[in-house]
């Protein structure tokens, strides 16, 4: 592992309710992060972690009401490094059905709707194995098929294939992480899932530093 | 697939583990954090405190643990005892439980299952459900009972649960208080009736004293998870054992890799 000091990763306060429990694994993992809901501090950031659980539209209302949606926006555009967790994995698409439909920062093409099979029951909570489709820097020394935590009630269907970086199995495959570029985001919770979700934040950092875990 | 679940569940009294935990390293008896800790590492799925507590300041005090354990331990957390409230719910969620169960506080005050999940959503909402089972030779029946055990509630277990579901409940726990602490087994019956009903998971508690009652409550249609406490504090069963067992008897189960360490 790296030993040289990565700059402080923005963890986006917007009230999310897993935005401690982030930040407690976080600082586990040992990243230099903080903890902040202020725009110009979201825009200066090198690399931004993005939580999130509940109501899509009521994610994107309180980004909006607190100033953060364009600071998002551009770090997205430029390409940044970013890690979303669940619901923050599920606004970086073009739309949400939840309720009554909401869009999202439509960085990546797709929408996010209801899980539903036969028998399943949602939300889909648990742990559950995730399967890397390519490599990617943020699975490294992760053994494919290892089991990470998830809680949702709605997944993310992508259009383009190729954003597609991991599926979970349940009643048919579920997107578990999506990366384009420098974007990351995941539909499970690393800071719940035990060593293997630290390994995850802890990869996040190192290539948002630009080097290898 | 989703894995099933074993989950180790601590008493907490003021601040402290009880029900004798006796592990050789003294330095984790009755420290909530420091036995979280181990757990997670040896591959616990998730963890439960029960406050019992008696005083306002014992209930102080479980925030503070919660706060601990949250910060050394990452994987999912339940607090429950005595919760009757949303405010209760809240200042648990806030100090970094995941979800909340309520148990004796619900019975008297059922719709304070729905305004939990209202609030928080139904996956933070646990109903826990302490049920006896009734003498008699036809269909077995089952009675909630509340306090331990010695209070009875009239209240059918099975329509319970049901109710809980319906009320906005995202997991129910089944206490067999006539299992609980004999160590001959799960009440089987009981989880696969409430499976067949809900389609909430069913987490079983009470009765475990082997691998083998682990393999027979976490079959298809039985239970999703297995809950226990002396057998885990006591050392007389182990984490990672217990699960490599499972894993052997097919049961989908997570194995902690060490390579990712």
């Amino acid at each position: 592992m790296s030993s040289a000091p990565s700059p402080p990763i923005a963890i986006v306060d917007y009230g999310a309710g897993n935005l401690h429990s982030v930040a407690k694994a976080a600082a586990a993992a040992g990243l230099c992060a903080v903890v902040t809901g202020d725009p110009g501090r979201v825009a200066a950031a090198q690399a931004i972690i993005l939580p999130g659980v509940g109501a899509f539209a009521q994610c994107m209302a309180e980004l909006a009401a607190r100033g953060l949606t364009e600071p998002l926006r551009a770090h997205l555009a430029a390409g940044r490094p970013l890690l979303g967790i669940c619901l923050g994995l599920q606004v970086l698409f073009e739309r949400g059905e939840e309720g009554a439909g909401a869009a999202g920062f439509g960085h990546l093409p797709g929408t996010v709707c209801r899980l539903s099979a036969p028998g399943l029951k949602v939300p889909h909570m648990g742990w559950n194995a995730v399967r890397p489709l390519r490599s990617s820097p943020l699975f490294d020394g992760i053994p494919s098929g290892a089991y990470f935590y998830f809680v949702h009630s709605y997944q993310a269907m992508a259009q383009d294939r190729h954003d597609v970086l991991a599926v979970a199995d349940y009643g048919g495959p579920v997107t578990a992480a999506v990366q384009r570029g420098q974007v990351f985001a995941v539909q499970f919770h690393p800071e719940k899932s035990s060593v293997v979700g630290l390994r995850l934040l802890r990869n996040f950092a190192a290539l948002a530093a630009g080097g290898a875990a | 697939m989703l894995a099933r679940r074993i989950i180790p569940c601590l008493d907490i009294d003021e601040g402290r583990v009880v029900k004798g935990v006796r592990f050789e390293n003294t330095r984790e008896v009755g420290d909530p954090v420091a036995l979280c800790r181990r757990y997670d590492a040896e591959g616990a799925d998730e963890l439960v405190f029960y406050d019992i507590s008696a005083s306002a300041a014992g209930r102080r005090t479980m925030l503070d643990t919660v706060e601990a354990t949250a910060a050394a331990a990452f994987i999912p957390l339940t607090v429950g005892g005595g919760v009757n409230s949303v405010a209760a719910m809240r200042d648990l969620l806030r100090s970094g439980a995941d979800k909340v169960s309520v148990n004796s506080g619900a019975v008297a005050d059922p719709a304070l299952i729905s305004r939990g999940a209202d609030h928080f959503g139904s996956q933070c909402i646990v109903l826990s459900i302490d049920a006896r089972r009734l003498p008699g030779d036809g269909a077995a029946r089952w009675e909630v009972v509340t306090h331990g055990g010695r209070r009875p509630t009239g209240l059918d277990a099975f329509e319970w649960a049901c109710r809980g579901e319906a009320l906005g409940a995202g997991e129910l726990v089944l206490n067999s208080i006539d299992a609980d602490g004999v160590g001959g087994g799960y009440d089987l019956e009981l989880c696969r009736q409430v499976s067949a009903a809900v389609g909430i998971p069913v987490i079983a508690s009470g009765g475990a004293g082997a691998a083998e009652h682990f393999r027979d409550v976490l079959a298809s249609g039985v239970a999703d998870a297995a809950l226990a406490a002396s057998l885990f504090h006591h050392g007389v069963m182990r984490i990672p054992e217990l699960k490599r067992y499972l894993a052997s008897a097919g049961v989908p189960i997570r194995i902690p890799s060490g390579e990712a360490r």
